[in-house]
This record gives structure tokens, sequence and C-alpha cells, in this order.
């Protein structure tokens, strides 16, 4: 039952991007088209999935222990570029038409505050492995939701006759929000 | 002159919330009231500044193919830095800005920054640089801070405008951060056209 509702709240209620704000730069920058978002969203979910179980190894048998949690933010941001980049010369061996699909989208996602931010809140949060790992894929969902949709209706946006001020950035984040308020919705389901 | 020019250019010309689009996570996630805002403004200012510094110092130390990593590593220092004396001087501010204080490490800003500008000039102006952008950055956010506090309950910077409720409390929440940043680029465009 724990894990249904730290399912539903991180795919709905408390969605990553439309919620927690987290992961903005992706979600604005490869949502033109829906197979691109489709492809980052699998890239996102790959990487999260491996960086917070990575991460919440090393805060519980290294930082902790050696009782320097405050190394934190440096430690964590050095595993994720590092593991990214592992992970990208890993696929280019093991599955070359996986790395076709995921890999440019594999150097941007280290600098997504999504993997760094979940990382953290999984700390925060105070889960245990398993709980961790349930987090980091609904959260990857949720990602995958919201921009999966967005692209959506930006595909379609393209033929709406705008003001000259309001095309690009202004109305794709006017769109998002009212993509966030559909989402606010689902609030009070958990 | 030049300068002047470095300073003043991360206000509107090359603005990095409202022109280039950088750092759209804390812009958004943490401009609930405007003093939030000039908060977390201020937080990144701080980092962009001396990560600046510190890497305009070292830029001949580094081999090319490790400064990235390296970039990153004196960013997050400072980052921790800010974390820490945060966390013990303002606890509330702290606790309204949470997540988003570690997350400065992932702030295209500041390592676009770095890469850009401090890697290739003298400290003199790669601070001037920081600085500029660092309160381009603080304006905005304080702008956007601003407004939604005034449309979302009807204060600015905690100062009663009118009762809250003629105010439209979506404005505070997720949804009116997208709605007051989206027009608020949508009038930046219009003003930058007439020039």
């Amino acid at each position: 039952m724990e894990y249904v509702i730290i399912i539903i709240s991180a795919i709905f209620v408390n969605n990553i991007v439309l919620a927690k704000f987290l992961g903005i730069c992706p979600f604005l920058g490869v949502s033109n088209k829906v197979e691109t978002s489709v492809g980052m969203s699998g890239a996102v979910l790959f990487v999260i999935t491996i960086a917070t179980i990575v991460t919440y190894l090393l805060m519980h048998y290294v930082l902790i222990p050696l009782n320097i949690g405050y190394m934190q933010t440096v430690a964590y941001i050095l595993v994720i570029a590092a593991l990214v980049q592992m992970v990208e010369i890993i696929l280019k061996k093991v599955s070359p038409s996986l790395y076709q699909a995921l890999g440019v989208f594999l150097p941007l996602i280290t600098t997504n505050c999504a993997i760094l931010g979940v990382a953290i809140l999984v700390i925060q949060n105070e889960y245990n492995l398993l709980e961790s790992v349930v987090f980091a894929i609904a959260n990857a969902v949720g990602f995958a939701l919201a921009l999966i949709v967005f692209a959506g209706i930006r595909e379609s946006l393209d033929l709406v006759d705008l003001p000259k001020g309001m095309k690009g950035a202004p109305i794709a984040l006017v769109v998002a929000g009212i993509l966030a308020l559909a989402f606010m919705g689902f609030a009070g389901i958990v | 002159m030049n300068q002047v020019k470095n300073f003043t250019k991360g206000f509107i010309k090359e603005n990095p919330v409202f022109v280039l689009l950088l750092g759209m996570c804390p812009t958004l996630g943490t401009t609930t009231s405007a003093v939030n805002g000039l908060g977390m403004g201020l937080a990144t200012t701080f980092v962009l500044v001396m990560a600046n510094i510190v890497i305009s110092l070292v830029k001949n130390v580094i081999p090319a193919k490790v400064r990235i990593p390296s970039y990153i590593v004196i960013i997050a220092s400072f980052v921790t830095m800010v974390d820490l004396s945060m966390a013990g001087f303002l606890p509330a501010l702290h606790a309204q800005l949470g997540l988003f204080i570690p997350l400065i490490v992932v702030n295209c800003i500041v390592l676009g920054r770095a890469e850009a500008f401090a890697s290739k000039n003298t400290i003199g102006s790669s601070f001037i640089d920081g600085l500029g952008m660092g309160l381009g950055f603080s304006f905005a956010l304080t702008l956007l801070g601003a407004t939604r506090e005034i449309l979302g309950s009807g204060k600015i910077f905690g100062l009663t405008l009118f009762p809250d409720k003629y105010a439209m409390l979506v404005f505070v929440l997720a949804p009116g951060a997208f709605f007051a940043l989206g027009y608020l680029i949508t009038i930046m465009n219009k003003l930058a056209k007439k020039n």
C-alpha cells in the first residue's frame, strides 16, 4: 500500500515537472516533437533509476559512516556526471540500437536537475532502498507523462495564429500553466 | 566602458531568465514571493561571482579535457558553503527555498558563465561579469516574485496592498508561476521590439 501511495503521489499529485518544478529545461527544450520527447523520457527513466540507487548506497555506506554528510552536493554531482558518461560508453558497446535512440539525450541529462533533485529528495524523505527505487521510477514516469502530453499540445500549437510577442517560449509557458492547472485536480487523492 | 557593458548586459540585453531562458527551475520554483525570489537570486549571485573568480584564477592550470568536472567541483563547493551558511543564519528562508539551494549546482547559468566567460577572461572582468549576470538573475526573480505576490495575495514584500479576498490565489500556486513568467516574457519581447 505504501508503494501505491508513493507511485500515485509522484506521478499525479506532486508531479515532478508541473508541481515541483524540477527538470524544466528539458521540459521546455525537447518538447517540440512527440518522438524526441519519448526518447528523452526513456533516457531520464534509465539514468534516474541507476543514479538514485548509486547515490543512495554512496550516502548510506560511504558518506554517513565517514561522518561527511555535508559533502552530499559535491559527491552526488560528480557521481551523476561520471555515471552518465559510463552509461553512454556501456550502451554504445552493449546495445547500439538503444544507444541510437537515447544517445543524443544522455549528455544533456547531467544538468537535468530532476536527477539530482530526486537523489536528494530520497534522502530527505528517509526512504529505504526499495522505496527509493519505486520513488525514482514513479518520478520518471511522471516526467514522461508531463513531457509527452506537453509535446503533443505543442505540435498542434504550431498551427495557431499568435501575437508576435507570444511566439515560442511565452506561449509554451502559458500552456504548461494550463497543464499544471489540470494536474492540480489530482490534489487530495492521497 | 567595456567593463560597464560587461556589468549591464545581464539586466536587459542578455538577461538570463527573460532572454536566454536559463535557470528555469529555481525561477519558477522559488518565486512565490518577492523576498524568496530575491533570496534565491542573491544566493545564486554569490555562487556565480565566487565560481567566476576562482575559475578565472585556475584556468591555466586545468587541462582542457577535465575542465568541466573541475568547474563542477568548484561550483559545488561554493553551493555547499551557501547551503550551510543559509541553514545557520537564515533558517526560515532556507526552509522556504529548500531543495533549490543544492540545485544551484546544476543551474545552467553558473556553468554557462564559467565555460563561456571566466575560462577566457581576466579575474577583474570575470568578477564583473558574474556580478552583472547574478544581479540580472536576481532582478528577474524579484520581479516575477513581486508579480506573483501582488496578484496572488495582494501583498508586496509582506506589506498589504489590498485585502486578499480580491487576490487570485492561483498565482501563488504552481500554475501561476508558468502564467506569470509567460506573460512577463511576452511584455519583455514587446518592449524589446520597440527599441
